[in-house]
């Protein structure tokens, strides 16, 4: 029987931060693609997370997203279109809140090597034992059919990603 | 590098043609869940995507939805349904729905079913369902309530072993 997952490339942080994280020349022989988040960034402001874009193969254009989100006292939703990324959909943990904490976000993206628009699910958490602290559950679309061959991943307010940040990308293989 | 084995391809299915239904059939109870990733879209409006277990049309389904439309968050409910519904697909949108069925192959318990969909065109959202049923799954059907997955739409199952 097939192995399915298998770990692509992995990523983590150093001390000098980095603006993005990259995954390059990303083989197309696999079904899925999962990427795994662990992230803390600076901040902009005194709040306690930031969002996160991701662009597949350099693209700026043509990204759709909708979001449902809930923060310990209610839940709403907000959606873009017309996005420059795949947006808002990856939390992180800011600097200013409290220490140690990384968000945990999990990207799956089906049929990432194939003609069709690509459409990716997201499932994204920043807890901070406070407020401030979000879970997001979010569906992004990338109206665009190449082949996904790379992945950025960057914040949005173009702030660092701080040191002990964690991405690893999974290709999946369904035969 | 291959990292394990505990997560193995059972089957994949991509469509030729608009098709009504698809089916997953004499799946073996060698794991311990399964795990069901959707592509595609109705040739048609918006529809609901629905799963039967077993081939049971009965009205032994159920479900729980959280889902957010890009404007609210809401919750609601079914009961006695003929099947789980997993998302809401609208056409000429691409779509991904992941659907996790736990302990599928024990004869005691009743069967839940986790799933997430992702439609930028109506909500995002996440279902719990229930299948009134201690029959082990063998058979997944998934399908719409009243149109077809496009051409090109893809069906993949998983299994997960926890030994």
């Amino acid at each position: 029987m097939t192995t399915s997952w298998t770990a692509i490339a992995s990523v983590t942080v150093g001390v000098l931060g980095t603006s993005s994280i990259d995954f390059t020349s990303i083989p197309g022989t696999y079904t899925d693609l999962c990427l795994k988040t662990s992230l803390r960034t600076n901040g902009v402001g005194a709040v306690t997370y930031a969002f996160m874009g991701m662009t597949a193969n350099g693209t700026t254009s043509g990204y759709s997203d909708i979001h449902l989100i809930g923060n310990g006292s209610g839940a709403g939703s907000f959606s873009n279109t017309g996005a420059a990324s795949y947006r808002q959909s990856i939390i992180t943990n800011n600097s200013i809140g409290t220490a140690n904490t990384f968000s945990n976000v999990d990207v799956y993206i089906p049929n990432y090597a194939g003609s069709a628009n690509k459409s990716i699910s997201v499932d994204a958490v920043n807890e901070n034992n406070g407020t401030g602290a979000y879970a997001i559950l979010s569906g992004n679309l990338l109206s665009n059919t190449s082949a996904i061959t790379s992945l950025s991943i960057f914040q949005l307010d173009a702030q660092t990603i701080l040191q002990y940040s964690t991405a690893t990308l999974f290709g999946i293989k369904n035969t | 590098m291959a990292i394990d084995n505990t997560y193995q391809a059972i089957a994949t299915q991509t469509l030729g043609s608009a098709t009504t239904s698809l089916n997953f059939n004499s799946i073996s109870g060698a794991y311990t869940d399964l795990v069901l990733i959707v592509t595609g879209s109705p040739t048609a409006a918006t529809q609901g995507q629905f799963l039967q277990f077993n081939s049971d049309t009965s009205t032994n389904y159920s479900t729980t939805y959280i889902y957010g439309d890009g404007t609210s968050a809401a919750s609601t409910r079914t009961s006695s349904q003929t099947g789980i519904q997993i998302g809401n697909l609208t056409s000429g949108v691409q779509h991904n729905t992941i659907v996790q069925i736990m302990n599928y192959s024990n004869t005691t318990t009743y069967k839940t079913a986790l799933s997430r969909y992702n439609n930028t065109a109506n909500s995002t959202g996440a279902q719990v369902g229930l299948w009134r049923s201690t029959a082990a799954i063998t058979s997944i059907t998934v399908y719409l309530n009243s149109s077809t997955f496009i051409a090109g739409s893809t069906f993949s199952l998983y299994g997960i072993k926890a030994a």
